[in-house]
């Protein structure tokens, strides 16, 4: 990509990461960690790499996005409001009474979400289903899934994972967040999910690991997911949770918490001030 | 009524999938590796490329499920009904139910009817689990007849469906040239005024032989084929409490939160009547062969006729 396309999209990330605070914030609850570190990635997908129409949301050939780690949304939404899916508007309601926008993806309510997500382990079967689907049914969507690292302690992503490679599926690209951190600590500590790119190579994966805030290497991933042929692609992005905001960056803490008025304004100065520095 | 036929609603269920397929192409089926117990195999050996073996892993061949109905396709889903709607229940709960997609989930080797391989696999608790999950439709049919139209029902609803099948080959007592199902609406069998009873699934025809034995001694027993657990026939259930003023209700699952307390719940908001509930007692199974089980659990016609006598 070139340089203004990168510069681009580093802007609108910047404000897919404000978007997040502003609902974290006046949801007064929420997951601003793992979102923050997910929003280059689901920035990219959204804004250069999937094929999908906010006036069509529902079109049967369009690419599909599993948001596996439901508790994300944040910016889920927030990328999905920059691309005219909904108004911002909406982002400011997020988790209240009657808003549109739950706590974790709806897809009954929800234009642009393609899955209904939140409980861990179970959006990539659900991808699985629909990359399944394009095959039968001779469509050349493809379908991502997002998953956290912690997400993959969980069974049911490797019994996905088995099903995934077992039934060739090379239009599924599978991205797990890696950020290190889980609510109880860090990943390490907490289960010991190490030697996770072999672990998918094992279950039949084509694996790339990049650095999950780079989009030049987010970009060159998704291309050679593209170009794989008869197994589905595992991308481990190395992240840092709480990207882009310094007093979340890799704090366990900030996994499942809102900010406070201070921290609030705090936030959203630095992001403003990202942003800011790439627009001059 | 039709000539005696003794036929597993599972294999039933086999050969219904594979008449449906026939006219529709977004039918796929997937299974856990029990494709010869829960008899997808039969449609399996029809339209190899539209079925799909998950292995034993239920909660993802849920997940996968979920995943094709979003795509637009209209999956069945068969494993036993304990690792369908037990082992998977938040699978079903989670990505099925929630987001009301078309996915039709089929649990076989039901009730203590299972036999040998004993409690862990005989499941009682399904159509419990199952009503918990709004916008569910429970279907549990009673014979090879009412099977076939079930899964034709299943397939015409748009939204999740879960159907009961027993792996006891049973007598098919429906007359196929004067039957229609329809979800939801329960269908009389026998009229009477003496007491109701009202019966789900494999031992509806136990408790049809028990109400006509009945009869020959005088109890003029009203017996009704509830082939829906949810939505629940209210209507035929509140005319039932008016007209005959006492209910018994006959399952092969536990007597906690399946037919006999959904019957309950609508004649106690509507007329409120006794009700009876038979059924596994809060007990788990055990082994041994299907009909001597049905028998020592008072399943069979002689225990639902001497329970039915004793409640009078």
């Amino acid at each position: 990509m070139d340089k203004s396309e990168l510069l681009e999209l580093k802007k609108t990330a910047c404000n897919v990461r404000l978007w997040t605070i502003e609902g974290v914030f006046n949801a007064k609850s929420g997951h601003p960690g793992g979102s923050l570190s997910a929003a280059d990635m689901m920035t990219y997908l959204y804004f250069k790499e999937m094929n999908v129409d906010p006036k069509n949301p529902k079109d049967p050939k369009r690419d599909r996005f599993v948001l596996s780690k439901g508790h994300c949304c944040p910016a889920l939404y927030a990328a999905l409001a920059l691309k005219g899916f909904f108004p911002t508007d909406e982002i400011k309601s997020l988790r209240h009474i009657g808003a549109m926008l739950q706590g974790h993806p709806d897809m009954k309510h929800t234009p642009g979400i393609d899955m209904s997500s939140g409980s861990l382990g179970q959006g990539i079967s659900a991808a699985c289903g629909m990359a399944l689907a394009a095959k039968l049914n001779g469509e050349s969507y493809r379908v991502y899934a997002m998953l956290g690292d912690g997400e993959c302690e969980e069974g049911q992503v490797w019994e996905a994972a088995m099903f995934a490679s077992h039934m060739k599926l090379d239009n599924l690209t599978v991205m797990v967040d890696f950020n290190g951190l889980q609510i109880d600590g860090t990943v390490a500590d907490v289960a010991g999910l190490d030697k996770l790119d072999e672990k998918f190579t094992s279950f039949g994966f084509e694996v790339i690991k990049i650095d999950g805030h780079d989009f030049e290497q987010i970009e060159a991933a998704l291309a050679k997911a593209k170009t794989v042929k008869n197994k589905p692609t595992a991308i481990i992005a190395a992240t840092v949770k709480g990207k882009g905001v310094s007093y979340m960056e890799n704090k366990v803490g900030w996994h499942g918490k809102a900010p406070n008025a201070d921290e609030y304004q705090t936030a959203m100065d630095e992001l403003r001030a990202q942003l800011k520095a790439m627009e001059a | 009524m039709a000539e005696s036929k003794k036929i597993a609603t599972r294999e039933s269920f086999g050969m219904a999938l594979c008449e449906l397929a026939k006219d529709h192409k977004d039918i796929v089926v997937l299974d856990a590796d029990l494709a010869a117990a829960t008899k997808t195999e039969i449609f399996k050996k029809a339209y190899p490329e539209r079925f799909f073996d998950c292995g034993i892993a239920e909660g993802n061949m849920i997940g996968v499920a979920a995943g094709l109905a979003a795509a637009g396709m209209v999956p069945f889903a068969a494993s036993f009904a304990m690792f369908a709607t037990g082992r998977a229940y938040e699978q079903v709960r989670n990505s099925v139910g929630y987001p009301h997609l078309n996915v039709k989930i089929a649990g076989s080797h039901a009730g203590i009817s299972v036999g040998e391989d004993g409690a862990t696999h005989q499941c009682c608790e399904d159509l419990a689990l199952m009503r918990t999950i709004p916008g569910m439709v429970v279907l549990n049919p009673a014979d090879h007849y009412e099977m076939i139209e079930a899964v034709k029902a299943a397939y015409a609803y748009n939204g999740p469906v879960y159907i009961r099948l027993g792996r006891l080959a049973i007598e098919s007592f429906n007359d196929p040239d004067n039957y229609s199902f329809e979800i939801g609406k329960g269908i009389t069998l026998e009229e009477g005024d003496d007491v109701t009873v009202i019966a789900t699934g494999l031992v509806v025809y136990e408790a049809l032989k028990a109400v006509r034995s009945l009869k020959e001694k005088g109890v003029n027993a009203r017996l009704i084929n509830m082939h829906t657990i949810k939505p629940i026939d209210k209507d035929i259930i509140i005319k039932a409490a008016k007209e005959t003023g006492k209910i018994i209700t006959v399952e092969e699952h536990n007597i906690i939160g399946g037919l006999g307390e959904a019957v309950a719940a609508v004649t106690s908001e509507n007329c409120p009547v006794p009700v009876y509930r038979i059924g596994v007692e809060d007990v788990f199974g055990h082994s041994g062969p299907a009909v001597g089980l049905l028998a020592e659990f008072g399943l069979d016609a002689a225990g639902i006729e001497k329970k039915i006598s004793e409640l009078l």
